[in-house]
């Protein structure tokens, strides 16, 4: 009798732990949502709230519908948050209630990856950085395609910016910005130098005016990044050249992207006209104190730029000018908008039809557009916004910088191509920022086509 | 009516019995250990042996590749980092062994002067969040003239270090950090260890008029062996699962050439930001096959299993 009892104890111990086992076998994603309960329990928490709210009835009775929203950047929240007020006041019959939850950089974009591919968990709506966003296109992607609400716009939109959240044909982004290559000038140290910035049209007659710089005041024209991209990539695209191929193919060790950065190099340590930005980027607090103190003469950055100097280097209000990018040529290729964050729909949403409306109003209407410069500061999608008198408006961008600078990006809106986000953009990316361009520029231990070539083959043998 | 009390009381019975069993019992005890067991280590490490044969290039697309993740991670990147994580844990390990077990032994003299207030002060920097750590350290080892060690290098007569963008420099913070932040805990370790030594021991050493340094060697030494042993264990674990401390750094897993990436910072590098999940799972399986290797060749090194026996 006794030992029937232990037996049957015994037995349910079995099926117990059997039934613990089991109900983590069926997809192996359930390893990694395991895995980062462990590492950022509150996010993971957090995720699985929103994604039972947004389960919320849809419309209807005048409840408002609950999405959910996952940002990286402090910025969007508050855009986004005033785009659901705004919807509210404009659809009275059908509210909505945003829920919005803002994480770090990693942890944004490392849960939407878990979350996806386990199935569960993805809030409705997200914002994924361009740098990232070719790991959410692989294989099918588990986005869902927006082409309805970018197609009846696309002769007012600048349509390059979509292609880079593009695949097979189908939109899976909308930006916030279209992030036109520009060059910002300290007319202070310009002018005490006696040089003329709007006569500067190609980088050859930018290298001869830093010269003069470097002479009359002791200012290095310009900073590098050694660590990141933005001094290489811009000039790069005016090549007409790429990372990646539109195939997908590895072009990095093109040899026009070795004379970029072979220009980048002279320049730093032959004509000494351009120092690494201190801190190795121009994201860095010590670049923003060098730069406030009049450290350098110019920095060519993206449009969106602008809202740094603001924010970050107050004191060179008024002192900042912005003007096109030089070109290799005098009427050259001029490049590509740069970096960005694509806003997405994911298809673990419950009311997706609504989340595109939204998300259309909140960034492609009128409205909505315009905020993404009153607010953001940014190049909004829409050129034919840029022409609008509400674009000159007096607001802390215009205070600083005055009211001519979509004056002067309007003449560029023609000339702005895509980049070629691949699977393989966000190695080909960590690639350029850890290795070529600090290889080249910062350690000086590889040539420029040297470090290109051993990049190009480590990124071939993922392929 | 009859039945009631009878069943009650055969509940209780084979209540009783369950817990009083000597076979029954210790198995529902473990239970809850194991269950986690099973659920937070075994599964993932049997998934992530799976995963490692597999390309995972998507999120439907799974495909056997066989070894050819493994081969895959020969190459410059990895073997980096593979050298800065063995570095690190070579320098912590030379440092955070011999440093901690002086300052025990100085703490446990007996003309310990402040011994209450230099145990705390050794070890408030392990209650420090290592991302605070990690951003203080940033940006007091800037490479501007104007950051706090700069500063006093300067002071010195010396020129600003490029601390974070040189491969010696940046081991250097690194160990620095881990140091500073590990010492504390090394020190309560080992004087856990000296509180085991019998004080008659060094009495009858003084009486035969033993050295300080002999009764350190002869009786000191050989008494905090197997703290020794422990610290050097978790140290080595410690040292190749680092990943917080660089990641802080430099505020991103991915390091300028490198120079302070270390193996599991590799790992999530491909895993999660480069959404190569079966490239990454090789990488972990890699760095599972180096750890135990060593653990059991410093355990055999030093005759650990034979003392267990």
């Amino acid at each position: 009798m006794r030992s029937d009892k232990m037996k049957a104890l015994s037995l349910a111990v079995c099926v117990l732990l059997l039934a613990v086992f089991s109900a983590c076998a069926p997809a192996a994603s359930t390893t990694t949502t395991a895995a980062v309960t462990t590492t950022t329990a509150a996010e993971t928490a957090a995720a699985a709230t929103d994604a039972t709210t947004a389960a919320a009835p849809a419309a209807g009775g005048g409840d408002p519908v609950k999405l959910s929203f996952w940002t990286f950047q402090n910025a969007h929240q508050e855009f986004m948050a005033d785009a659901a007020n705004s919807w509210n006041e404009a659809n009275p019959d059908r509210p909505i209630e945003l829920e919005i939850g803002v994480y770090s950089y990693d942890d944004n974009h490392n849960n939407l990856l878990i979350s996806l591919q386990s199935g569960t968990g993805a809030p409705d709506i997200v914002d994924i950085e361009i740098g990232r966003f070719a790991n959410y296109l692989k294989g099918t992607p588990q986005l869902l395609p927006l082409n309805d609400i970018v197609e009846p716009l696309q002769d007012k939109l600048i349509m390059s910016r979509f292609e880079n959240y593009a695949k097979d044909g189908s939109y899976y982004g909308v930006d916030y910005h279209v992030g036109v290559p520009a060059i910002y000038y300290n007319t202070e140290i310009c002018d005490a130098a006696g040089i003329d910035i709007d006569a500067i049209k190609t980088w050859d007659q930018y290298a001869e005016a830093g010269k003069t710089v470097l002479e009359k005041t002791g200012v290095p024209m310009t900073t590098l990044e050694v660590t990141e991209h933005w001094s290489f990539y811009p000039l790069v695209t005016q090549k007409n050249s790429d990372w990646l191929g539109a195939d997908g193919s590895v072009t990095l060790d093109d040899a026009s992207n070795a004379e970029v950065l072979q220009f980048l190099y002279d320049m730093m340590y032959d004509s000494q006209i351009a120092v690494p930005a201190p801190g190795g980027f121009h994201h860095a607090e010590e670049y923003y104190a060098f730069m406030e103190g009049g450290g350098a003469a110019s920095v060519w950055m993206p449009q969106w730029y602008m809202n740094r100097f603001t924010d970050y280097m107050p004191a060179l209000n008024g002192k900042i000018a912005v003007r096109p990018l030089p070109r290799w040529e005098e009427n050259g290729v001029y490049g590509a908008g740069l970096g960005g964050t694509g806003t997405s729909i994911t298809n673990q949403s419950k009311s997706p039809e609504l989340a595109k409306e939204f998300l259309s109003f909140a960034k492609l209407s009128t409205e909505g557009s315009l905020k993404t410069w009153t607010m953001l500061g940014f190049d909004p999608l829409r050129w034919d916004i840029w022409t609008m008198d509400e674009m000159k408006a007096p607001n802390k961008f215009t205070e600083f910088y005055g009211t001519g600078v979509f004056d002067m990006l309007v003449t560029l809106k023609d000339q702005l191509h895509p980049i070629h986000v691949g699977e393989l953009y966000p190695n080909a990316q960590t690639l350029v920022q850890s290795s070529v361009v600090f290889k080249v520029l910062s350690e000086k231990s590889m040539s420029p086509q040297e470090a290109l070539d051993a990049a190009a083959q480590e990124l071939r043998a993922q392929q | 009516m009859t039945a009631r009390p009878s069943g009650a009381g055969m509940a209780k019975k084979i209540a009783r019995g369950f817990f009083y069993s000597p076979k029954v019992a210790p198995y529902v005890l473990v239970l809850p250990f194991l269950i986690s067991f099973l659920v937070f280590f075994f599964y993932p490490l049997i998934s992530t042996v799976q995963m490692s044969f597999q390309n995972i290039a998507g999120f439907d697309e799974v495909r056997f590749i066989g070894l050819q993740n493994y081969a895959n991670l020969l190459n410059d990147r990895f073997f980096s980092a593979i050298r800065v994580t063995f570095l690190y844990t070579f320098w912590t390990i030379l440092i955070l062994v011999p440093l901690p077990l002086f300052l025990a032994v100085l703490l446990n003299s007996k003309r310990k002067i402040g011994a209450g207030f230099f145990k705390a002060a050794y070890f408030i920097p392990q209650l420090t969040s290592v991302i605070v750590a990690g951003i203080f350290f940033r940006f007091a080892f800037s490479d501007s003239a104007t950051a706090l060690i700069n500063t006093i290098v300067a002071a010195f007569g010396g020129e600003p270090v490029q601390w974070l963008k040189k491969s010696v420099p940046t081991m250097a913070v690194l160990v620095t950090l881990c140091v500073w932040r590990w010492l504390g805990v090394n020190i309560v370790y080992f004087l856990a260890g000296l509180q085991n030594i019998s004080p008659e021991l060094y009495e009858s050493a003084s009486m035969d008029g033993a050295s300080a340094a002999r009764k350190f060697l002869h009786i000191t030494l050989p008494g905090v062996k197997p703290t020794i042993v422990y610290v050097i264990t978790i140290s080595v674990y410690g040292g190749f699962s680092m990943f917080a401390e660089s990641y802080a750094l430099f505020g991103t897993a991915r390091t300028p050439g490198e120079i302070g990436s270390t193996m599991v910072g590799y790992i999530y590098q491909q895993a999660f930001v480069e959404a190569r999940l079966g490239f990454g799972a090789a990488a972990g399986m890699a760095l599972l096959l180096l750890v135990l290797l060593i653990n059991v060749v410093q355990l055999k090194f030093f005759n650990a299993f034979e003392t267990e026996a």
